[in-house]
């Protein structure tokens, strides 16, 4: 069996004394779609910011326990966050571009890093927005603002803006939650093209998304990871009560 | 009874509003009714372009460019004190600054408005002109170079206060989509967050400037007061709100003279009201 992408090893996670994440063992699987699945405020959104550390950014978070990456532990205090975030991509709730062009958009991250010159920076923006099929609605107006754009180009200009940085995981929060069903319908097709490249982790609250495009599927409940496993496996013959109560509509 | 209260309210409200506009346009039309015949008999290029002020009554003459030059050196000086500094305390007390010493700086910063300018001109006339003069060899420390410093510490708060609301009002999406593309804290304020609340920065400028530019006070007490064409930032101008404070006393209502400081009033008038204008247009745009 191949090395998993990502793993977690008892992670554990406090917001204040409020203990969000309870000793949590996951391994997700490379250029698979693994999808998280549980009610809102089960954790499954804070368990996808661990892997990019972006939890990291609210004040009193406590972390214990190891998120390993390419069997690096990216807790590790010495790790190199900044460089982690480039590796494991991140596409928001609500489509975040910047106020700024749609190239600039997507040359965010080259630009910061500094490593690209002007015609690879060029040739990387054409790319990204290719692969997030953006490219033929946005070719003759690189320049125009990214407020122009729909709210679902807008979330394909934030999926090319993280592919730009050649990540190796692409954690999606929720993305289409936003959106309409003809560009949520788009974006479900694009995740199964990127799947080829990248490792994609999606928390959704639709169900039926998570059925309709994922490999694997994780269920949580307050904070734990209840089941996880292959995706039609957790669907149709879910191992615990409080899946199979999530999955027909119990609760949630 | 209510609908009789009601409608007090409303005559009460709409008397208070009304008074106030036609205060202002009564302002308005006599400082132009008092400074326009100046032009009858000195004309409009002699007045902007002359470089003699010589308010006398034997062969006057009213050419105001070094008076506007004092005004617009001294207004520029004190925006590049006031723009690094207010920009700097914004950026720090609304992105770097923890919780607790935000609470606490930012009253402190807004409280520096509430001195009087006077209390600046008196700090910067007792302490900090004589420090200048002795510092850089001088005659005088009542020059440009003084003036820039108390008048762009005055208006720090201007600049400070309102880019700070701009600057956290900038969505916190926007900030962790920078982070999450792996930006820097700096990176991720000098990139995203600043060119974000680009507007409300430059509608600060542009409130500091129009306040600058008006404040009479600490210029009559700090700019040194002689009306020259200043050759280097340690001389010392007569801005047009100190010419026009220093002299009111000295006309005869009615005269050249009289007429002259009311034609300078047009003047600043023009000037506040265009600094302002585009202030609201700016913010207009940003809704």
């Amino acid at each position: 069996m191949v090395k998993a992408q990502i793993r977690t090893e008892d992670l554990k996670l406090w917001f204040g004394e409020n203990q969000v994440l309870k000793a949590v063992n996951i391994e997700i699987h490379r250029k698979l779609i693994t999808a998280m699945i549980g009610p809102s405020g089960c954790g499954k959104s804070t368990l996808l910011r661990c892997f990019n550390r972006m939890n990291d950014l609210i004040p009193e978070t406590r972390i214990k326990g190891k998120v390993m990456v390419d069997e690096e532990n990216i807790y590790h205090p010495k790790a190199n966050v900044t460089e982690i975030r480039t590796r494991v991509g991140m596409v928001f709730q609500k489509p975040n571009p910047f106020p700024k062009s749609i190239f600039k958009n997507v040359a965010y991250g080259v630009t910061i890093q500094g490593k690209l010159n002007k015609s690879e920076t060029q040739d990387r923006v054409e790319k990204s927005l290719r692969d997030a099929w953006l490219w033929d609605e946005v070719k003759d107006r690189l320049h125009e603002s990214a407020f122009s754009l729909s709210g679902g180009q807008q979330q394909r200009l934030c999926i090319a803006r993280a592919l730009a940085n050649n990540p190796e995981v692409l954690l999606l929060d929720e993305p289409t939650s936003a959106l309409d069903p003809q560009s949520t319908a788009r974006i479900e097709e694009l995740c199964l093209e990127l799947k080829s490249r990248v490792t994609i982790l999606i928390v959704t609250h639709n169900i039926a998304q998570a059925g309709r495009i994922s490999d694997y599927a994780a269920f949580m409940y307050l904070g734990e990871l209840v089941e996880f496993g292959e995706t039609s496996k957790v669907f149709t013959v879910p191992q615990d009560k409080r899946t199979e109560a999530y999955l027909t509509g119990v609760f949630g | 009874m209510n609908s009789y209260k009601e409608k007090l309210f409303k005559v009460v409200t709409y008397t208070a509003s009304m008074f106030t506009i036609v205060l202002l346009f009564g302002i308005i039309v006599s400082i132009f009714r008092e400074g326009i015949p100046l032009f009858r008999v000195v004309s409009l290029k002699d007045f902007l372009g002359g470089l003699a002020w010589y308010p006398t009554h034997e062969n006057p003459q009213f050419g105001i460019r070094t008076l506007l030059a004092g005004s617009v050196y001294v207004t520029l000086g004190a925006l590049m004190v006031a723009i690094p500094l207010g920009l700097g305390s914004a950026i720090f007390v609304s992105e770097i600054a923890r919780p607790r010493l935000r609470e606490l700086a930012k009253p402190v910063i807004e409280l520096l408005a509430g001195i009087p300018s006077v209390v600046y001109g008196l700090f910067g006339m007792a302490f900090l002109a004589p420090l200048i003069r002795e510092w850089f060899n001088l005659d005088t420390g009542l020059n440009i170079f003084t003036s820039s410093i108390i008048l762009g510490i005055m208006i720090v708060p201007i600049i400070a206060s309102m880019s700070e609301d701009a600057i956290s009002n900038v969505p916190k999406a926007l900030r962790e989509a920078s982070y999450a593309l792996g930006g820097t804290k700096w990176e991720t304020i000098a990139k995203v967050v600043v060119p974000s609340a680009k507007s409300g920065i430059i509608g600060s400028v542009l409130l500091g400037f129009g306040r600058a530019i008006g404040e009479t006070m600490v210029v009559l007490m700090v700019a040194g007061g002689s009306a020259q064409m200043p050759k280097s930032l340690f001389q010392s101008v007569r801005p047009m709100t100190s010419t026009i404070a220093a002299e009111m006393g000295e006309t005869v209502v009615g005269d050249l003279h009289y007429r002259s400081l009311f034609a300078i009033a047009i003047v600043l008038f023009g000037i506040t009201f265009l600094s302002n204008l585009i202030t609201e247009l700016v913010f207009l745009k940003r809704r």
